[in-house]
């Protein structure tokens, strides 16, 4: 298929769903005949609703649908010289996928385990670092939500936000500092004379997931803090007074409370981490290999934006099945989780 | 030593071990600026200095860096906030049936990676500008705005909608049967019950648009923000200047933060305060009732 159909069904989609919803209301209307509510532009009068169709109708489709949908109209596209484009030979391909698959974009004779490795390196660490989280938080967010007084826990969130507003680099650069070969835990580990040799942490990785695990932790704290707190205490004095464990109490009554919250700390932590980008320059070791990097240099180092399209739509597919697998796992909905 | 004691003290060592995490690195790159040695080192403590700070002052790009990143964020404000509203005033107004819908693409952005927004905005306005020869807005600052305005707009409409939700629709209705027009009750109604959340909506989106580098770094094209001129200053390698670059802004951050966290307590105190008046008015009024009073 010539990649110009693609262009104007794009084009036309958003204006098929703005007209749907037009139409859902007509019809909405219709149905409910006189018990209907007043109508949308009686309601906000004609300025209010014109500053809310129309803002929100260019936030959703210029700046949320349409950019997706181009980027994966684009990873389907063949590189082409600038001559050659929207020519004959612009027709719809799979080659980008191939090459991510294979290495090269014909042959299909060698995996190209270099990306697929990063690719799935990228999605371990990142599934391992979200539950290290929630292992720390965890307990913390209890804390804070069901035991300490109010007081401390005004204190604990001030303490909490401020270093979640220090810059990504930052937090990452500081890492390094503290875990460079001269940074500050080897030069105390020599003078100590526990080791003669400074450890190569970065090397080692050691500073990448450190760095990871800590990044985007009070993601995971708030979102656990906030379904624990709803939590009624009394549900916890009752478990305890009929003989439950602690641990049980913490199994079979807190956690299931707060499901929604584990779920939405889970794939924010898991998103944020496979999207993690300063982390991985700043601390990864020299043959680290994360995946974002290396869409990052199919952008600007080779200059092949088709390629780099399907790379970045095969980091999307992968966080849209995460959050499906979450949701499946612990029974919820979507609107559950966001909010 | 009793179980009670042993469980308060290994409570207490998490909670010192987890604030050490958060705050040790940290702690340790603030030293590290101040330290007279040219690797960021906390010891030896080679005497203490102030010259790394000295430099950032002079150095032309970051100056152009923060003096872009400032306005990219007033922008950011300028368009999240609305568009946030808008998108919470809709998610109220909208059919049940198509909520779900509606609710799943304004709130993708919050669930999608930065770095994807930024590559796709970036691909979407370069096929966009191509087609209808509007090359002048492939742009990086006006396209990091959109970008990052496209998510942030997302957190903006959270906030809104949870203060949305404890909006009484009769104060509405009074105002519209007392003759007043739908755009006085938007303006004079609305707006004034919304504005502690726009407060904390801007300064959310300033700070996320401040500190963002996912998305900027892909949008930004050959331009430059503060956290892109950090990003590769810190990958052509490790010395304290990063770190006095890295207190500054930190210095910077936490004060706006304090500010605001300030304004929002004596704004809580003072709806208290409020709270308390009408209810000692309503109990006076009672009192003087002998109707109620006689029950």
């Amino acid at each position: 298929m010539h990649s110009s159909v693609g262009h104007s069904l794009i084009l036309a989609l958003p204006l098929v769903i703005v007209a749907g919803f037009f139409l859902l209301s007509i019809l909405e209307r219709r149905r409910l005949g006189s018990l209907a509510p007043v109508s949308f532009w009686r309601r906000n009068g004609i300025a209010v609703s014109t500053y809310l169709v129309v803002a929100v109708g260019l936030w959703a489709v210029i700046m949320i649908v349409l950019p997706q949908l181009y980027m994966i109209d684009l990873s389907l596209r063949p590189k082409l010289p600038p001559a050659q484009t929207s020519g004959p030979k612009d027709v719809y391909t799979l080659e980008n996928y191939r090459y991510f698959l294979y290495g090269s974009t014909t042959s299909t004779a060698n995996w190209n385990t270099l990306h697929i490795k990063a690719f799935f390196l990228t999605i371990g660490a990142s599934v391992t670092v979200t539950l290290l989280n929630f292992a720390i938080c965890y307990p913390l967010a209890f804390y804070m939500a069901q035991v300490s007084p109010k007081a401390r826990v005004r204190l604990f969130m001030l303490l909490l936000i401020t270093p979640y507003w220090v810059n990504e680099v930052l937090r990452a650069f500081a890492f390094r500092v503290l875990l460079g070969s001269q940074g500050a835990i080897n030069t105390l580990l020599l003078k100590t004379g526990l080791i003669d040799q400074p450890i190569d942490f970065l090397g080692l990785d050691v500073g990448l997931y450190a760095g990871l695990a800590y990044a985007y932790l009070l993601m995971m704290m708030f979102s656990l803090y906030n379904a624990i707190e709803s939590l009624d205490r009394n549900q916890i004095e009752a478990a305890r007074d009929l003989g439950a464990p602690w641990w049980y109490i913490h199994w079979s009554v807190v956690m299931p409370h707060a499901k929604p919250g584990i779920a939405s700390g889970a794939t924010l932590v898991f998103m944020l981490n496979a999207g993690a980008l300063a982390a991985p320059l700043v601390l990864g070791g020299p043959r680290t290999l994360w995946f974002t990097p290396i869409v990052y240099d199919r952008f600007y180092q080779a200059f092949n934006w088709q390629q780099g399209a399907a790379y970045a739509f095969i980091l999307l597919l992968a966080c849209v099945v995460f959050v499906l697998l979450v949701l499946r796992l612990f029974k919820l909905g979507l609107g559950e989780i966001a909010r | 030593m009793s179980s009670r004691v042993l469980i308060k003290l290994s409570t207490w060592l998490y909670i010192g071990l987890f604030f050490l995490y958060l705050f040790g690195p940290l702690a340790v790159m603030g030293v590290t600026a101040f330290n007279d040695s040219s690797y960021p080192q906390v010891y030896p403590f080679q005497g203490f200095t102030l010259k790394w700070f000295g430099g950032l002052f002079s150095d032309a790009d970051i100056m152009y860096g923060l003096r872009n990143s400032l306005w990219i964020g007033l922008l950011v404000v300028l368009v999240s906030v609305p568009v946030g509203l808008a998108g919470a005033i809709m998610m109220t107004q909208v059919y049940a049936r198509a909520r779900s819908f509606y609710y799943l693409i304004v709130v993708s952005p919050v669930l999608t990676p930065g770095v994807i927004i930024g590559i796709s905005t970036v691909i979407f306005w370069r096929e966009m500008t191509g087609a209808t020869g509007t090359r002048f807005l492939y742009d990086g600052t006006l396209m990091t705005v959109v970008a990052q305005a496209s998510f942030i707009s997302a957190y903006t409409m959270l906030i809104f909608l949870a203060r949305l939700q404890r909006f009484d629709r009769a104060q509405e209705e009074a105002a519209l049967d007392l003759g007043a027009s739908h755009p006085q009750v938007f303006l004079h109604i609305l707006l004034p019950f919304m504005r502690p959340a726009i407060l904390s909506a801007s300064a959310l989106a300033f700070l996320s648009s401040f500190e963002n580098y996912n998305t900027t770094t892909f949008s930004i094209l050959a331009d430059k923000t503060l956290t892109t001129v950090l990003a590769g200053r810190v990958r052509q390698g490790t010395t304290p200047a990063i770190s006095a670059l890295a207190v500054v802004i930190i210095a910077v951050t936490l004060a706006i933060a304090v500010i605001y966290e300030l304004a929002k307590r004596r704004e809580d105190r003072a709806r208290e305060a409020r709270l308390r008046r009408v209810q000692q008015e309503e109990d006076r009024q009672l009192a003087g009732n002998p109707a109620v009073a006689a029950n």
